[in-house]
């Protein structure tokens, strides 16, 4: 193995060493790449990505739950003064700050995912100190525009991929 | 140790057998002639109580398995299935699940004995380590195990704890996705969980085997932390030890049995007998009994990625132990003021598992603050500290004789003459 008991060209004979160690390397990692990507998400998790929801029957004040992607997406269709108060606190000194216009595509109708962006509890409807939601894990509060006010998580509620389809259709992802 | 003592194959098949596969040689060294100080009290139980614990946990977990459906719309009904159907599926199960709690309640004695006796010191810190390693794979597999039932609090431990990887900066979400299979803890989840929870009991048991081959190198530590010196110091593990193991194991199960027949619910949750519902967050979200301290730590953090690291560095800090209490005296029974913040730091640990199951305000928070604080300044503060400042008090010359050492060395291993004048047994 080592150069003092044979008389080869040293360079020529890591050349082989190396080639055959990437070779190798190579074909462990074209091996293990399936057996980790396999844990991803497959195609039939990936294909339920996106949810179409009715919003007809909501009324003024009122919200709605679906599931998409296995977790709650909150619709609420929020009131004169409701979208006053979110608008008002636009200018208080928020933990995430971000303006209630950024956070809607129409005004009436707030798009949040139902999941405490802290450890992933579904915050419970119409309670905590801001008039929105609060999470019963841990204790955060969020407004009535989903975001963070107090309490240990780190970001407002997030805002999924929607559009609205028609006047009384939304969808998701 | 028995230097002169040799295995001496009696019979001819016996003899045959040990020139080709020295099965009864090894079992001989290791397990009956094996030399183990006289001194070791009922403390030193719980490796035995520990083993059996394992094999318990493998035997009924095999038969669940059988019972079991790791699919999202049939595991809790399976769960019941086991209860109501199956011969004796409730005493299997409740064997599994009160045998999970019985196991930790073991290991957390065995830890805090190794803590008191010094028993990571020089020359056991890879014996220390490796039992770090089987206490993290023990949680890893408890939790997944508490997956498995698929009811409200299995449903979001799950998502409390596997959300805690989404904390890590950039990677932390698509890592979060590979981990669950989806984008939320679903029917991918619980099948991996499954597969793993079945998986690593075997890791534990080929760990736990190197645990013992290491302690069989450099043998065992002892109460007064004094290394033996000879043969007077030690007498063979059987049938000393097994007898005293098997009594201990005996006393064990009694209470595990009260567990199983009289109280077999009292460790779990309500909750959990609550089939999963991803729409509808519990209450109150606890964990196993077990991981309430860990749980505690994480909480006291109003930083959500600093929780999570404390809650890991609490484990990870054990593994540094060897380096961090350099003390050459071993046993707390001679170190006056380490015996001290051992004592409070129990107390510590005991008060984080209640602030654990205790909503995070108020004066739980600020005592979850306080034992956190506690916990790391025990291992990261006071340990090396005292390491350097502590006298320790006078110490025997051996494991067999208790007249006090007058020499100045501290070191555990005395040299000198020793007289076995004095010699108890």
């Amino acid at each position: 193995m080592t150069d003092t008991n044979d008389n080869q060209d040293p360079s020529r004979r890591d050349f082989l060493y190396i080639t055959t160690a990437v070779f190798g390397a190579t074909g462990a990692a074209s091996v293990a790449w399936p057996l980790i990507d396999q844990l991803n998400p497959s195609a039939s998790v990936s294909a339920l990505s996106s949810i179409e929801a009715d919003i007809s029957s909501i009324p003024e004040g009122g919200s709605m739950k679906v599931a998409w992607r296995g977790k709650p997406i909150f619709i609420r269709r929020r009131t004169k003064e409701e979208i006053e108060l979110a608008e008002r606190e636009d200018s208080l000194n928020l933990p995430h700050p971000e303006k209630d216009l950024d956070r809607v595509i129409n005004k009436e109708w707030l798009v949040v995912v139902g999941v405490c962006t802290h450890l992933g509890c579904v915050p419970i409807a119409d309670s905590g100190d801001f008039g929105g939601w609060f999470c019963p894990c841990h204790g955060s509060h969020y407004d009535i525009s989903g975001r963070i006010r107090k309490g240990p998580a780190p970001t407002n509620l997030e805002i999924p991929p929607y559009e609205f389809v028609s006047e009384n259709i939304i969808k998701i992802g | 140790m028995n230097h002169d003592y040799q295995y001496t194959p009696k019979n001819g098949f016996s003899k045959w057998l040990d020139k080709r596969l020295p099965l009864m040689r090894f079992a001989d060294e290791n397990l009956l002639s094996f030399p183990t100080p006289k001194n070791l009290n009922y403390f030193y139980t719980f490796g035995f109580i520990l083993t059996m614990c394992l094999v318990t946990q493998i035997i009924t977990g095999i038969v669940l398995a059988m019972h079991y459906v790791p699919n999202t719309s049939l595991a809790f009904d399976s769960i019941e299935h086991i209860m109501r159907d199956v011969n004796y599926g409730w005493l299997i199960r409740y064997m599994h699940s009160n045998g999970a709690s019985m196991f930790f309640l073991a290991v957390f004695i065995h830890m805090f004995r190794g803590l008191y006796y010094g028993s990571y010191k020089e020359p056991r810190e890879i014996i220390w380590i490796l039992g770090v390693v089987i206490f993290l794979l023990m949680i890893i597999t408890g939790f997944m195990g508490y997956v498995l039932p698929w009811g409200q609090m299995s449903f979001w431990g799950a998502t409390v704890i596997t959300n805690l990887v989404a904390t890590i900066p950039v990677i932390g979400e698509p890592v979060l996705t590979l981990l669950l299979g989806g984008y939320s803890v679903d029917n991918p989840t619980l099948n991996r969980f499954f597969s793993l929870h079945y998986l690593l009991p075997f890791v534990i048991f080929g760990v736990v085997i190197l645990h013992i081959w290491a302690l069989h190198v450099t043998g065992n530590n002892n109460p007064t932390g004094i290394e033996v010196k000879d043969d007077k110091d030690t007498i063979s593990f059987h049938p000393y030890y097994t007898v005293k193991d098997l009594f201990a194991y005996v006393v064990f199960l009694l209470m595990f049995c009260y567990f199983i027949f009289y109280n077999p619910n009292i460790l779990g949750h309500p909750d959990n007998y609550i089939e999963a519902d991803p729409m509808l967050t519990p209450a109150h979200i606890v964990p196993e009994w077990y991981l309430l301290p860990f749980y505690a730590i994480l909480r006291a953090v109003p930083d959500k990625l600093m929780g999570v690291l404390l809650m890991f560095g609490s484990i990870v800090v054990l593994f540094f132990l060897p380096w961090l209490d350099t003390m050459k005296v071993k046993s707390a029974r001679y170190r006056p003021l380490y015996k001290i913040f051992f004592l409070f730091f129990v107390i510590f640990c005991l008060l984080l598992g209640y602030l654990g199951a205790k909503p995070p305000e108020g004066i739980y928070l600020l005592l979850s603050r306080v034992s956190t604080i506690y916990y790391f300044a025990f291992f990261l503060v006071i340990m090396p500290i005292l390491s350097r400042i502590e006298k320790p008090s006078p110490m025997p010359i051996g494991i067999s004789n208790p007249a006090i050492n007058n020499t100045s060395d501290s070191d555990g291993g005395v040299s000198g003459t020793p007289s076995y004048a004095m010699d108890s047994k």
